[in-house]
């Protein structure tokens, strides 16, 4: 078998709804095995043992949910794109499973972080909410997150509401570097990133390391989730084939 | 460890209800996601299997009664 050949049958696999059910199953444990691990020491350690901010005291350690959970909701949405591209091109079912099943997931997390980022303002800026260029292109992304999931139960059929979405998701993605660029393009009270690829960062490691921890353990937790909520998405709609209906015979007690 | 005792630990040097705030908001989202897939999985199964019984049971009405199956339908 040549080469194109192998990365043919493999694309076809990876578009397999069944295929994908049965081999996914060990994944899932092993991201929520080490989500669970890296959650618990990333936040034990951020919230007891690393030393407070000079200046804005302990609630600084809100810093630990809020950009794990800013970070992962624009990656979601960023894969949501991706999928919507690959939905259009090639219309593999899985990529349409995968911009229906990643929206509760990224939706909460974007509410998480608007919520936490207004119990941090308060303190800080001293208001709940500024609009200012960050948090008003947050709140666009979770408005963003609201149309994917109206328009998928909108629309009863799964092709069309498949394709909807997907325009809507590869539309939307214009939004995630207004939100990454707005602490540089405009002027703004929130701070600017912690992590930058091209630098060192500014805190010490004992504050810097959790962060890390917790953004890696959110990213196993989105997987882990992701695929328990695909498996799910796959027997719904394969629900009238011959292999889930054997799935669901050999689970009656 | 940061804090001296546990009443430190949970006063937060003053800013105590928003950093609880913060953590509990996401201690609720993430159960929240947990435990939505692992129960809509459970009714995934729980009505398949009331499907199958009620389809079963309409068989073998339609045998007892002799008639092809699915001629009722007709």
């Amino acid at each position: 078998m040549t080469v194109t050949e192998t990365l043919k049958r493999w694309w076809h696999q990876l578009g397999s709804p069944r295929w994908f059910y049965e081999i996914s199953g060990p994944w899932q444990t092993g991201f929520a095995v080490l989500a669970l691990l890296l959650l618990a020491i990333g936040t034990v350690w951020g919230l007891a043992i690393a030393p407070m901010d000079y200046q804005q005291g302990n609630s600084f350690r809100i810093i630990y949910v809020h950009v794990p959970t800013a970070i992962v909701s624009q990656t979601v949405y960023m894969l949501m794109g991706a999928a919507g591209l690959v939905l259009l091109v090639w219309r593999m079912k899985l990529a349409d499973m995968v911009l229906a099943a990643a929206v509760p997931f990224g939706m909460s997390m974007t509410a998480l972080a608007l919520f936490t980022g207004a119990v941090w303002g308060k303190p800080t800026w001293g208001a709940w909410w500024v609009w200012d260029a960050r948090t008003t292109s947050m709140l666009v992304l979770l408005f963003l997150y609201f149309g994917l999931y109206a328009l998928r139960q909108a629309i009863p059929r799964n092709e069309a509401a498949g394709r909807a979405c997907a325009v809507l998701a590869l539309v939307g993605t214009v939004n995630i570097p207004i939100i990454k660029y707005s602490v540089d393009w405009w002027l703004t009270l929130h701070q600017p990133a912690t992590f930058k690829l091209t630098e060192a960062p500014s805190m010490p490691p004992e504050m810097w390391l959790p962060l890390l921890l917790n953004v890696l353990g959110i990213y196993c937790f989105f997987a882990a989730n992701l695929i328990g909520r695909l498996k799910l998405t796959i027997l719904e709609r394969e629900s009238g084939t011959r292999w889930v209906r054997e799935l669901i015979a050999g689970r009656s007690p | 460890m940061s804090f001296a005792s546990f009443g430190d630990f949970l006063a937060m040097g003053g800013h105590g209800l928003y950093v609880w705030l913060a953590y509990g908001s996401a201690a609720i989202v993430v159960a929240a996601n947990v435990l939505s897939v692992r129960s809509a999985r459970r009714r995934f199964f729980r009505q398949a299997r009331a499907l199958e019984r009620q389809k079963a049971a309409q068989a073998a009405r339609s045998v007892d009664s002799n008639q092809m199956p699915g001629e009722e339908t007709k």
